[in-house]
């Protein structure tokens, strides 16, 4: 019972949602948009268990002075300190239905002050991990890797003044050589085919995965080999 | 409600004085008349998505020339909508869906009756093994990361299923796996599937569920964790299976740098190159979908990749022929070519 059930509240959810998309009418038409919000309401009970597997975790580990057990420290007292100061609404409108975003809320100046920098100093990583990246990936090692060394250097190239500068001369009939002509045509073209194959093939691939989920025969997320 | 209209004569392309149509709209057949829209010339028809319904309209449509309104239809109505118990829109929508999972239910059936059936090796599936093992002779962790989306997300339920090919691994090799996990509901999921992993293999012991842990919902605080993990724990293995965003290149740069053997798979077509410039190997697309009937070896599932292979077959004759007759009709012009090509589009647009 403990797998048949889940496999048949898939198959009814499942089926119900494929029909909600072709039928308008009632009790379909506003399915997906409904169990999108049961789904939303499960996740947000399902939180209790992270949090409290969150605490458990670095609570273990400070009580076990394990190993970089003063990190956990650091996370339990931010987790508890948002937690706190979000669930009570100190500085801002009190009550249940206060907002906890208020200006003037601790909770939004923290939020301001601490998480946003903190998630664009994580972001900013990015454009220091694409150049390493690309020093590594664009080497003309292969046929494949010395086109995509070419392509990527017409890319960025074509996207800065020095770009137009270099083949600005060229006449008109030769215009479909010059960089940033050169560029759009790579992203257009080529870039845009392989783009949408892919995207062929994904969606392919879903209907394959969600078939297989409907049916039961895929039921490694349940625990159980497919059967 | 759809309103249709017959294009103004002064309606043509380049030297017509019609540039737009206004659609306006009552309650009643007397009663004023409010505009409802307009759209551009060499438009007939026009969808009206603001309707009630069981309540009569009356539209006009008029032609707009340079920049005022002249003249109106005749006014139909009274118009009624009605919830239909099917949208006609969409017939096309289901007639190839349809055909794909008819498809993929025979191959799926072929397969069970005992067929054999051939697909193509993948070489970071077959490299999951060789990673497992290259972690378990350094006496290493493996590090594996089910995406950042929640379990309503279908490359999530992938990357779960690979999760228990890999647990099997583990458990098999005696291995260290963790699981960073962004989203409650997927921590549950995962501890479910490795735990059945491990008793599959006779290794129940081993199964520990503090192997599978919540760290945050949020994308960058999430990412943070995992990279502080990756550098401390330096694990020999990553794996990354599910859906990602912008943090994939952090995450496969971080385990570049820590030296771990990383493979990814994502059906996010933004992320790949991200991950095919800094991973050893990665599954593109489908190829993850395709990944735990792979690892599984189970026949059904094995068979329903051919059938996605029929889908495939359609999308690639429809391409090609499609290009064919777009082509021939924009060089001959041929009234009979172009209404193919037309008719074409048409059957593969999403017009609702």
């Amino acid at each position: 019972m403990r797998v048949q059930i889940p496999l048949i509240i898939t198959f009814i959810v499942g089926f119900a949602l494929i029909m909600a998309i072709f039928v308008p009418h009632d009790p379909f038409h506003a399915m997906d948009q409904n169990f999108s919000i049961y789904f939303d309401l499960i996740a947000v009970f399902a939180f209790i268990l992270g949090g409290g597997n969150l605490l458990k975790i670095h609570g273990n580990k400070i009580w076990r002075r394990a190993r970089d057990w003063k990190y956990s420290i650091v996370t339990v007292a931010g987790f508890m300190i948002m937690f706190i100061v979000g669930s009570f609404k100190i500085g801002g409108p009190p009550g249940l239905t206060g907002d906890v975003t208020a200006d003037g809320s601790w909770f939004k100046f923290m939020y301001d002050a601490i998480f946003v920098p903190l998630q664009s100093t994580m972001f900013s990583l990015l454009a220091f991990f694409v150049a390493s990246a690309s020093y590594r990936a664009f080497r003309a090692k292969t046929k494949e890797a010395t086109i995509l060394l070419i392509a990527a250097f017409i890319i960025l190239i074509g996207r800065t003044p020095l770009g137009h500068y270099l083949t600005a001369w060229l006449p008109q009939p030769l215009q479909f050589l010059h960089i940033p002509n050169l560029s759009n045509w790579i992203l257009s073209f080529p870039n845009m085919a392989g783009q949408r194959a892919i995207m062929i093939g994904i969606a392919l691939g879903i209907i394959s995965t969600s078939l297989k989920l409907i049916l039961g025969i895929e039921r490694s997320y349940l625990g159980g080999e497919g059967k | 409600m759809t309103v249709n209209w017959t294009k103004s004569v002064e309606d043509v392309p380049t030297t017509g004085k019609v540039r737009g149509y206004v659609i306006v709209r009552s309650g009643a057949a007397g009663g004023k008349f409010e505009p409802v829209s307009t759209v551009p010339f060499q438009t007939e028809e026009y969808l009206d998505t603001s309707v009630q319904d069981n309540v009569p309209y009356y539209y006009k449509v008029g032609a707009i020339r340079d920049g005022e309104i002249v003249g109106f239809s005749e006014m139909v109505g009274p118009a009624v909508s009605k919830q239909q118990w099917f949208n006609t829109r969409k017939a096309n929508l289901l007639a190839i869906a349809l055909i794909i999972a008819l498809a993929i239910l025979a191959y799926v059936y072929q397969a069970k009756a005992g067929k054999k059936l051939y697909i193509r090796r993948i070489a970071g599936i077959e490299a999951v093994d060789e990673a497992v093992g290259r972690a378990t002779e350094m006496g290493k962790p493996i590090l594996f990361i089910p995406g950042i989306q929640d379990m309503d997300n279908v490359q999530t339920v992938a990357g779960l299923s690979i999760l228990a090919s890999v647990g099997k691994l583990t458990a098999q090799y005696e291995t260290k796996l963790d699981v960073p996990v962004s989203r409650s509901l997927v921590m549950s999921t995962a501890r479910e599937t490795l735990k059945q992993a491990y008793l599959s293999v006779g290794r129940p012991d081993l199964y520990n569920d503090d192997s599978v842990y919540y760290v945050t919902d949020e994308q960058f605080g999430y990412v943070a964790a995992v990279d502080g993990i990756m550098v401390r724990e330096k694990p020999a293995t990553c794996f990354y299976m599910g859906a990602f965003f912008a943090e994939s290149l952090i995450l496969a740069e971080t385990g570049n740098s820590i030296g771990a053997i990383q493979i990814a798979g994502t059906a996010m077509p933004t992320q790949l190159p991200f991950f095919v410039a800094a991973c050893d190997y990665t599954l593109i697309g489908e190829e993850l979908f395709a990944a735990s009937a792979y690892l599984s070896k189970d026949e059904r599932m094995i068979g329903s990749l051919k059938g996605q292979d029929v889908g495939k077959g359609i999308a690639m004759f429809f391409i090609l022929l499609g290009t064919l007759v777009a082509t021939i009709g924009a060089v001959t012009e041929n009234s009979v070519i172009v209404g193919i090509s037309d008719w074409l589009k048409n059957l593969f647009s999403m017009n609702f």
